[in-house]
C-alpha cells in the first residue's frame, strides 16, 4: 500500500510505575522470497527482520521477524514508565535501511 | 468412560454455536469518543428488514470487532492515510490538486451518507467512486482510477471517514425512483445455480450461519470496508459482486446499472444507521 513509514501509539503523559501500552504499525509489504512473479522469477525477499524499542536507551522490547509475518507488521507491548523518558523505536529492513520513530512520555 | 466424556463435550459444544448465532448486541461502537449507531430503529416503516437495524459490526467476533475500535489498529487506515496524500497531489493537465478546488476534505463531511447520489449532468445516480473519476476528469483532466485501484479505495475511504457518525441518508424519490425500484427488483431476483436472491440471506435467514458465515442484515454503512479475507480494504461492488457470485452466477461488473441500483436499495434499508466507514470484517 502506501509507502513504508513508522507510526507509534503512546500516551504523552503517564505516571510513575504505571503500565502503559504501546502500539507500533509500519506499512511494509514484507515481502517472503517463497513468491514467483508471473514470469516465474523468483520475488527477492525484503522483510523487516528485526524490530527494538528503548527507553532512555535501555531494552524493553525487541524481536526477529521472519518470512512468514504478514505485511504491515503490528506490535504492541506493554511496559513500567518508571520516569520521564524517551522511547526511541527501530524497524531493521533487509536492504538495511532503518526506519525510527521515538516518542516522549513524561510523568507528572 | 472416554466416549461418554467426548459426547457431553460435544452437546456442549453444540449449545455454545446456538447461542453464538446471535448478534452481539451488548456491545457499543465508540471511536475517539465519537458513538455512532450500529443498532437504530429503521427510518422507514415499510423497510422489509423490520423495525431494528443491526450493523454487520455486531455480527463479528470480539477479535474483529476490537479492531474497529481505534483508528490505530484497524488497518483500513493505511487507505485512508493514501487518500489524505492523494487530496493534496496535484495530477492531471490542470496540475490541480483535489484540495485547490474543494479546500479541506472535511468539507466533504457528510457526502459518504448521501450516496450514490443524483448527477444532473450525467442524468444518473453516481456512486462516490464514479463522482471521483467524474471531477478528475472534468476538473483535474486527469486518468480515471480503477475502481478497485489502491488510489480510489484510499480516496473513497479518506471522504467516508468524514461522514462517521453521520446517518445514511439516500435520495430514492424523483429521477432516483426508478433506480430505487430496479435496485429492489434486484434484491429479491433469484439469480445462479443456487438460485439466491440477495434476500434469501440477509432478510429471510439473516441472524443464520451459513456454514462458518454469520449471516448479517447486509448493509453498506461501513464501506469502503477491511476484510481479513480480502487482505485489504474493498468496495462495495466488490462485495456485492462476491455475494452474487456465491449464489454460482455471473456477477455484475463493477460500476455496472445494475450494482449502481442495488447500492441505492441497500442504502436505503440502512437509514437509521450511521456511517462507520472504513469498518473491519470477517
Amino acid at each position: 500500500m502506501a509507502s513504508i513509514k513508522p507510526r507509534v501509539k503512546a500516551p504523552k503523559t503517564a505516571s510513575a510505575g504505571e503500565v502503559v501500552s504501546i502500539k507500533t504499525l509500519i506499512s511494509h509489504p514484507m515481502e517472503s522470497g517463497q513468491r514467483k512473479d508471473k514470469d516465474g522469477a523468483t520475488i527477492p525477499r525484503q522483510i523487516i527482520n528485526k524490530f527494538t524499542a528503548t527507553f532512555n536507551g535501555a531494552m524493553v522490547f525487541a524481536c526477529d521477524l521472519e518470512p512468514s509475518v504478514s505485511a504491515n507488521p503490528y506490535f504492541e507491548f506493554q511496559m513500567t514508565v518508571p520516569e520521564t523518558g524517551v522511547l526511541a523505536f527501530e524497524w531493521v529492513d533487509d536492504d538495511g535501511s532503518i526506519y525510527t520513530d521515538e516518542k516522549t512520555i513524561t510523568v507528572a | 468412560m472416554n466416549r461418554y466424556a467426548l459426547g457431553v463435550g460435544a452437546a456442549a459444544m453444540v449449545v455454545g454455536a446456538a447461542a453464538l448465532a446471535d448478534p452481539n448486541t451488548d456491545v457499543a461502537l465508540e471511536i475517539d469518543g465519537v458513538a455512532i449507531k450500529t443498532i437504530a430503529a429503521s427510518a422507514h416503516a415499510d423497510n422489509p428488514i423490520g423495525d431494528t437495524l443491526i450493523s454487520g459490526w455486531h455480527y463479528r467476533n470480539d477479535e474483529t470487532r476490537a479492531l474497529q475500535l481505534d483508528d490505530f489498529d484497524n488497518p483500513a487506515f493505511l487507505a485512508v492515510e493514501l487518500g489524505r496524500e492523494l487530496w493534496e497531489a496535484a495530477d492531471g493537465a490542470s496540475g490541480k490538486s483535489c484540495a485547490d478546488c474543494h479546500g479541506g476534505i472535511d468539507g466533504f463531511a457528510g457526502l459518504r451518507a448521501n450516496m450514490p447520489k443524483w448527477s444532473e449532468a450525467a442524468g444518473r445516480p453516481l456512486t462516490l467512486e464514479q463522482w471521483i473519476n467524474w471531477s478528475r476528469k472534468e476538473h483535474q483532466g486527469a486518468e480515471p482510477w480503477k475502481w478497485e485501484s489502491e488510489q480510489m479505495l484510499g480516496m473513497t475511504a479518506a471522504i467516508a471517514v468524514e461522514s462517521r457518525g453521520m446517518p445514511m441518508d439516500v435520495q430514492t424519490d424523483g429521477p432516483m425512483a426508478e433506480w430505487f425500484e430496479k435496485g429492489r427488483d434486484l434484491y429479491y431476483t433469484r439469480t445462479g445455480q443456487l438460485d439466491f436472491a440477495c434476500a434469501s440471506c440477509h432478510e429471510a435467514n439473516s441472524g443464520m450461519m451459513l456454514r462458518a458465515d454469520h449471516l448479517s442484515q447486509g448493509h453498506l454503512n461501513g464501506f469502503p470496508t477491511y476484510r481479513l479475507k480480502w487482505q485489504g480494504i474493498g468496495s462495495i461492488h466488490r462485495r456485492l459482486k462476491g455475494c452474487v457470485q456465491d449464489t454460482r452466477a455471473e456477477p455484475y461488473a463493477v460500476g455496472s446499472d445494475e450494482l449502481v441500483a442495488l447500492e441505492l436499495y441497500v442504502s436505503w434499508r440502512g437509514e437509521g444507521l450511521d456511517i462507520e466507514a472504513p469498518a473491519v470484517r470477517q
